[in-house]
């Protein structure tokens, strides 16, 4: 009742000189306003930014071997091999974290298109769930699939860097390149990616099913890039073997040996593993899921060291929230100063009004109005005063937005939040620059504030 | 001893300016009754304003006591004198003192916002009406102070005045910025209060003609009352000093 009181007696004051009520608002009506539009068009390229970022992997998790030790020198990481297809199918399985798991092969290998040749960056084998995990759509064509992989099909993807050095603006798919002398069919051409954060062409890139660059090509000349330079005299025979044309490192062994000594047998082993976490929340959960599924796959004691290595794009999110952290601070500054000004803008008119009325004020108190009645009453016109003007800067705010939205395609986010948060530091506005005059008009003493002229 | 409905007992005001001590009431005394129509008179610096004030509660004197109503209101601190000015008092100013730009309406409703008993709107405005009627505004319960006459603006100021039905009025030159004809009407007007409603009602001024509307007058000089501190204990004294023909009222 007294709230509502002292409500009509504002809107009453404010109403006998709309002109310079709105005035005054003004800096408020601005203030939100700009907070509110910068909060919306910020919110729309924050979350943006963290879409852009997380198709360059934020939420990529990277599970290496570990390092082996010779003789007290350590050899590197991925020294060892003991990463296999079947963990990553364990990973997919068991892991509630993760959105997609791929094992990956890395080759570094020759391809030859008719009379040009060229060296990727990366020849990677894997499963069709590595092109999810790293948000790589196609551009044209398919993906192979998951039963090329089983099948080992002599398929490939490349990259538009491949595309545009080996077929020069021709169509790819369809065509059959030659990689370490193995014929792949391609099937796809990646959409273009850009450079990733070290400035690495990603585009330069050919992706073929893991079974493939396992068993087919990098059973042959890993060891030397140019394949023109080695002999021909395996190509072909290779591609007739499966699975694996590799020249054996150990010698034949016998079934009572292998039965006596199981551990000397090799395993198919993959490079990395790649996963995806469902979001960048998920992160550390599924890397303990991932610890706990790698460490009972490879039969680990407790205490014993894990003989791998779970990475994460912590950089990548860092980044992400180290930008968005810089943009609310600017944001806050840029809000902060001009809410002030808009409250000193307030204080001064408040302060005029109060001598202004000072007669006003004297025959209230004459009639009976106590000082804290007199310091309400002006505090509550300075409160009202703001929260128009937080209204209005909201509805500016909100409009300019919605028109930067439909004029230059911005991406635009509405932030409930913001829009209550811009009522609250408005109405403090009002509370903080009006309490001064309206402290001042509750001092005046009757007697003089009568007489005043 | 029955005490006077107001009673001021050597009352002092002194004004400090600095080092210079200006003392302004030495020593007042007066007892007015329930009922009377007093005019306070005298020349501009003779510390009548600085009494006035006191009477009214919005000064509080150096030293001396003052009972009203049979309160000492002296010692109150400023909460409890806004609150015996809102129940006890009403003003009524030279200079009228409307809100600009506010109807005559809300003018007079004004002081009911500081009650401490809250009338809803309806009965808040019902009862300016009643008062504006009263004062013969009725027919401009919305015109604004600009759209009034000197003499409607005062008389719109008397009945804010009113509206608490306060036991005593308080006049400061009411009639100062009036031409005669119009502060006939205005005289007329606080005389037939004082002898219908029974309404205390003490009347500043400097001009013996307005004076002589009441039925008494206190004089003060250089401070100091000079004459008519005590009257005849509330009881009218008949039409002495109330020649001019205010008896139509």
């Amino acid at each position: 009742m007294r709230l509502y009181r002292a409500l009509r007696m504002a809107v009453t004051a404010l109403r006998r000189n709309p002109m310079r009520a709105a005035l005054t608002t003004l800096g408020i009506v601005i203030g939100i306003g700009a907070v509110i539009a910068m909060m919306e068009i910020g919110q729309g390229s924050s979350v943006q930014l963290s879409k852009t970022i997380a198709s360059m992997g934020a939420n990529v998790l990277l599970v290496f071997p570990s390092a082996t030790t010779s003789s007290g020198a350590s050899q590197g990481a991925g020294s060892t091999v003991t990463l296999r297809p079947q963990d990553a199918e364990a990973l997919a399985k068991e892991c509630p974290s993760l959105r997609a798991v791929a094992p990956s092969i890395r080759a570094r290998t020759q391809i030859v298109y008719a009379s040009q040749n060229w060296v990727p960056n990366e020849v990677v084998g894997t499963t069709p769930a590595w092109l999810d995990i790293r948000e790589w759509p196609m551009g044209e064509g398919e993906a192979f699939t998951d039963r090329d992989v089983t099948t080992a099909q002599r398929v490939c993807l490349i990259g538009q860097t491949i595309a545009r050095e080996l077929f020069d603006g021709e169509s790819a798919v369809g065509r059959e390149i030659r990689v370490s002398n193995v014929p792949l069919r391609v099937v796809g051409v990646l959409a273009a990616k850009g450079a990733n954060m070290m400035g690495m062409d990603q585009d330069d890139v050919l992706v073929a099913p893991w079974t493939v660059i396992k068993y087919r090509i990098s059973g042959s000349q890993l060891s030397s890039a140019n394949q023109s330079a080695s002999s021909s005299s395996s190509a072909g025979s290779i591609s007739d073997t499966y699975p694996s044309g590799a020249p054996s490192l150990y010698p034949e062994r016998s079934t009572a040996q292998a039965r006596d000594n199981p551990m000397l047998t090799r395993f198919v082993s993959v490079n990395t593993i790649t996963a995806a976490a469902r979001s960048p929340e998920a992160i550390p959960a599924a890397m303990e899921e991932m610890r706990q599924v790698l460490r009972r796959q490879h039969n680990l004691r407790t205490g014993a060291a894990n003989d791998f290595e779970i990475r994460d794009m912590a950089e990548m999110t860092n980044t992400l929230s180290s930008t968005t952290r810089l943009m609310t601070n600017l944001l806050l500054c840029v809000a902060t100063i001009s809410l002030v000004v808009g409250g000193v803008g307030i204080m001064n008119i408040m302060l005029v009004s109060v001598t202004e009325r000072t007669r006003e004020i004297g025959l209230r108190m004459a009639v009976g109005a106590r000082s804290r009645d007199i310091l309400r009453q002006f505090l509550g016109e300075a409160i009202l005063l703001c929260l128009l003007g937080g209204a209005m800067g909201i509805a500016l705010g909100h409009g300019g937005s919605l028109l930067v939205k439909l004029l230059a395609h911005w991406p635009v986010l509405t932030s409930p939040a913001a829009i209550v948060a811009a009522v609250g530091v408005s109405a403090t506005v009002g509370m903080v620059f009006g309490f001064y005059p309206a402290w001042k008009a509750s001092r005046l003493d009757p007697i003089e504030a009568l007489r005043y002229e | 001893m029955t005490m006077d409905f107001i009673e001021l007992k050597d009352i002092r005001r002194v004004f400090r300016m600095g080092d210079l001590e200006l003392p302004v009431l030495q020593g007042v005394s007066l007892q007015i009754a329930r009922g009377e129509f007093v005019a306070l008179m005298g020349a501009s610096g003779s510390g009548k304003s600085t009494l006035m004030n006191i009477l009214g509660c919005l000064d509080r004197p150096t030293s001396g006591q003052y009972w009203l109503d049979g309160q000492e209101v002296s010692r109150l601190s400023s909460d409890e004198r806004a609150l015996v000015r809102n129940h006890k008092l009403g003003f009524v100013f030279q200079s009228f003192n409307l809100l600009a730009r506010t109807s005559a309406l809300d003018n007079v409703a004004m002081p009911l916002t500081y009650t401490a008993r809250q009338l809803s709107d309806r009965e808040a405005h019902r009862r300016a009406r009643e008062m504006l009627e009263r004062v013969g505004l009725g027919d401009r319960l919305h015109h604004q102070p600009s759209q009034l006459s000197g003499g409607q603006q005062q008389r719109v100021a008397i009945a804010r005045a009113l509206i608490n039905k306060p036991p005593l009025l308080f006049a400061d030159e009411p009639t100062g910025n009036l031409d005669s004809r119009t502060s006939d009407g205005i005289l007329r007007m606080f005389r037939r209060l004082n002898e219908e409603e029974g309404i205390t009602i003490l009347l500043v001024t400097h001009e013996a003609d307005v004076a002589s509307y009441t039925r008494r007058t206190i004089h003060i000089r250089d401070g100091q009352i000079v004459d008519g501190a005590y009257g005849t204990g509330g009881q009218p004294r008949g039409g002495a000093t109330a020649q001019s023909g205010g008896e139509a009222a």
